[in-house]
C-alpha cells in the first residue's frame, strides 16, 4: 500500500509578517520554517496505518523552496519512508501546486493508494490545494476530517460541521484525505529517528521537468502589503451624570459624520 | 575556522528538545516543584525519543551524539524545567565514567541495556563529610581474592531512589588521597544497600536525592572501571565532559528567565507605559542578555573542545562557573523585573531562583571552579 502525504512548509506561528521591499511577496530572509501544522496531523496519521502493516509505504511530497526543507526532514525523522521535494517559488498559487503535486506523484511511479493532507496551510489559507488534487488525480476527497478509521479497502471517517456536529463518510480506497485538528496527536520526531532520515531517499524535481510553466499559473499576484494601521480609539468619558447628555449628542454626531454608518 | 552555526542536525535536535520541553516539562514542571514527585513518566518519554543517554556511543546502541550536540539538548530541557533535567541528566554523569574507563565487556554489559529498556542511573561521589574534597572519600573497597567488599555513606545522590545501577568511587587505602580512589559499578539489588529518604531541597525538588549507606556489598571483580587506584583519574575525565552540560543547563534555565522577563516587561504597564519603555528595565534586561550568550558561548566551546581531542579542563571550569553564576545572577534579575509578582508561585519566575542556587554548587562550587582555573593558568 502506497500512502501520500502532502506536506507544506510554511512560516513558524510566531513569526511576524510583513512584504519584501518591492511588494513581489512576503521578506522570508528571517523566517523560521516549519511544517503547516494541519500537515503534522496527515504525517501522523499516514504513520499511524503504517505502524498497522509492514508493506506500507509512506512517501511525502513537498512543493517549494529549496533554501530548506524542515519539514521534509522533519517528517522523514518522525518515520516516513521516502520524500520528494518539487523545487518552486514560495508563492505558487494552489492551481499549479495541486498540479506539481500530482505530476509528482505520476513520476515516482508509485499508484496512490490513499493521499493525506492538512486540511489548509496556515500562511496563505487558500484551502484549495487538496480539492484540486483530489479532482485533478480523479479521485474522492473528504476534508476537514478529525475521525480517521481504516477497514481494509473501506474508510469511516468523521468530519467536522458547523456547531460542532459530525458527518460520516464511508469512502474506498483510493481517495484523498484531508486532515483536521484533533485527528491525533502528531509524535516528535525523535534523535534516532532524526539521525536515521539523513539515509532516506529525498528526490528532487524541478517544476520544468515535469512539464509546468508560469502559463500554468491561474492566479498572479499583484501586491503584497500590510493592512492600513488602525487610527486609535476614541475615549469618552460619561462617568459623571451631568455629562451623559453631552457625551451621547458627541458620540451620535461622530458615528455620522465622520465614521458615517449611521 | 570559527563557526557558530547549528548544523541541521543539531538544529532537528533542538527542535524536538525544545518542543519536549515547552510541551511536556514545562507545564507540569510547578505540579511537581510544589510536590516533589519524581516525573517518571516524563523521563520515560525522554528516553523514548533519545533525549537521555546521550554519551552512550553508536557502537554500543546509542544515537553517537558529540559534547556540542549534548550542550544544545540540555540548554533546551533545562528551559522545560531545571529540576527535571537535572533527574535527565544525571543519567548521563552516571555513564560518562563507563563511557571513559569501562572494558568492552563493561560497555556491552551496563550501557547497552540503557539503549534499549529505560532505566536509571546514579553517580555516587559525595560524602556527608567529604563533597569539594572528593579525594578525602572514605567509602572503602577491599579485595577479597574473588570478590571486593565495599563499604560507607554517600550523600546528595541524584535519582538513588530510581537506579539499576550505581558507580560508586571508592578508595583502597584512604591515607593515599587521590592515588587510593577506585571507581566500581553496583547493581541496585546487591546485598547490603540501604538507601534513605527523598531529602527536602530548596530547588530542583522533583529530582529524587537520597543518602546511601553500603554495607558489606560485595562487588564482582569484573565490575572495577580501569584497575585500583584510577577512580581520581576517571572522576576528573568525567566532570571534564559533563561540566559543559551542566553549564549548558543553567543557559537553559538562565534563558528561560529572560524570556519570561521580556514577555513581562512588555505586558506590565507602570507609570502609563510597558516597563520595558523604562530604561531602568531595559539596563537590567541588556546585563541578562550579555551574561546569557557569553555564558552560551563558552559551554560551546568547552564542548567543542572535547569534540576535537583537545584538554578542555580550564574551559570545563570557566564554563561551569561562569553559566551557574549567570543563571543565579540572570533568575535573581526576573524576580526583580517581576516586582511583587515574581515572589509568587503563582509566576515561574521565583522556581528558576531556587533552581539556580543549586548549579552554583553541585558538580564542583562555583568556588573549587575558580581553584582549577586558576590553577591550570598558573601551571
Amino acid at each position: 500500500m502506497n500512502i501520500f502525504v502532502c506536506i507544506k512548509q510554511v512560516p513558524d506561528t510566531e513569526t511576524k509578517v510583513v512584504p519584501n521591499k518591492d511588494g513581489s511577496f512576503i521578506e522570508t530572509s528571517s523566517i523560521k520554517w516549519i511544517m503547516n501544522p494541519y500537515d503534522e496531523f496527515a504525517v501522523e496519521q499516514a504513520l499511524l496505518v503504517k505502524g498497522t502493516n509492514a508493506n506500507i509505504n509512506v512517501t511525502v511530497a513537498r512543493v517549494g523552496s529549496v533554501q530548506s526543507s524542515e519539514a521534509l526532514r522533519t517528517a522523514l525523522a518522525m518515520g516516513a519512508d521516502d520524500a520528494i521535494l518539487v523545487e518552486a517559488a514560495d508563492n505558487l498559487d494552489s492551481y499549479t501546486t495541486a498540479k506539481a503535486l500530482k505530476l509528482a506523484i505520476e513520476k515516482s511511479g508509485k499508484k496512490p493508494d490513499l493521499i493525506l493532507t492538512g486540511k489548509q496551510a496556515i500562511d496563505s489559507d487558500c484551502l484549495q490545494v487538496p480539492q484540486l488534487l483530489a479532482q485533478m488525480m480523479g479521485l474522492p476527497s473528504v476534508s476537514v476530517v478529525v475521525g480517521f478509521e481504516l477497514n481494509g479497502e473501506n474508510l469511516v471517517l468523521k468530519r467536522e460541521i458547523e456547531g460542532g456536529a459530525l458527518e460520516i463518510y464511508n469512502v474506498g480506497l483510493p481517495c484523498l484525505v484531508a486532515c483536521g485538528k484533533g485527528l491525533n496527536t502528531p509524535r516528535y520526531a525523535s534523535l534516532p529517528g532524526i539521525m536515521k532520515a539523513k539515509k532516506k531517499p529525498l528526490t528532487q524535481h524541478t517544476l520544468a521537468a515535469l512539464g509546468i510553466s508560469d502559463a500554468d499559473r491561474k492566479v498572479k499576484y499583484s501586491e503584497f502589503k500590510l493592512p492600513p494601521e488602525k487610527p486609535a480609539g476614541k475615549k469618552f468619558d460619561a462617568s459623571e451624570e451631568q455629562n451623559i447628555g453631552k457625551v451621547v449628542k458627541e458620540v451620535v454626531t461622530l458615528l455620522r459624520n465622520e465614521a458615517k454608518v449611521i | 575556522m570559527i563557526n557558530f552555526q547549528l548544523n541541521d542536525d543539531q538544529l532537528a535536535v533542538k527542535e524536538t528538545a525544545l518542543k519536549f520541553a515547552i510541551n511536556e516539562m514545562r507545564p507540569a514542571a510547578a505540579h511537581h516543584d510544589q510536590t516533589a514527585e519524581f516525573p517518571k513518566n516524563i523521563i520515560h518519554k525522554a528516553w523514548e525519543l533519545g533525549l537521555i543517554n546521550t554519551c552512550i556511543p553508536a557502537e554500543y546502541g546509542g544515537v553517537g551524539f558529540g559534547h556540542v550536540d549534548g550542550t544544545v539538548i540540555t540548554e533546551c530541557l533545562a528551559y522545560g524545567c531545571l529540576g527535571m533535567n537535572t533527574s535527565i541528566m544525571s543519567n548521563d554523569l552516571a555513564l560518562l565514567p563507563i563511557v571513559i574507563a569501562g572494558n568492552h565487556e563493561q560497555k556491552e554489559k551496563f550501557l547497552r541495556p540503557f539503549t534499549e529498556k529505560f532505566q536509571i542511573a546514579s553517580f555516587c561521589l559525595t560524602e556527608p563529610a567529604n563533597g569539594s574534597d572528593a579525594a578525602g572519600i572514605k567509602t572503602s573497597i577491599k579485595d577479597m581474592g574473588d570478590h571486593f567488599l565495599l563499604n560507607g555513606n554517600k550523600m546528595w545522590i541524584t535519582n538513588a531512589g530510581f537506579a539499576e545501577i550505581f558507580v560508586v568511587y571508592c578508595t583502597f587505602d584512604s591515607k593515599q588521597k587521590h592515588k587510593g580512589l577506585c571507581a566500581v559499578i553496583v547493581e541496585h539489588d546487591r546485598d547490603g544497600i540501604e538507601i534513605g529518604k527523598p531529602e527536602k531541597k530548596m530547588g530542583h525538588r522533583c529530582s529524587d536525592t537520597r543518602a546511601m549507606t553500603f554495607k558489606n556489598v560485595k562487588v564482582p571483580k569484573e565490575n572495577l572501571l580501569g584497575k585500583l587506584g584510577d577512580g581520581w583519574k576517571i572522576a576528573m575525565k568525567t566532570l571534564d565532559h559533563s561540566r559543559p552540560l551542566i553549564g549548558s543547563s543553567a543557559v537553559g534555565g538562565a534563558q528561560a528567565a529572560l524570556d519570561h522577563s521580556l514577555r513581562y516587561a512588555k505586558e506590565r504597564i507602570q507609570f502609563d507605559v510597558p516597563i520595558a519603555n523604562h530604561q531602568a528595565i531595559q539596563m537590567i534586561i541588556a546585563d541578562m542578555t550579555m551574561k546569557v550568550e557569553a555564558s552560551r558561548l563558552l559551554v560551546q566551546k568547552a564542548a567543542w573542545l572535547l569534540d576535537n581531542g583537545q584538554k578542555n579542563t580550564q574551559y570545563a571550569s570557566m564554563a561551569k562557573a561562569m553559566a551557574s553564576d549567570t543563571c543565579m545572577e540572570v533568575a535573581t534579575n526576573a524576580v526583580q523585573i517581576f516586582g511583587g509578582y515574581g515572589y509568587s508561585v503563582e509566576y515561574p519566575v521565583e522556581k528558576i531562583m531556587r533552581d539556580a542556587k543549586l548549579i552554583q554548587i553541585y558538580e564542583g562550587t562555583s568556588q573549587i571552579q575558580r581553584i582549577v582555573i586558576a590553577r591550570e593558568g598558573l601551571s
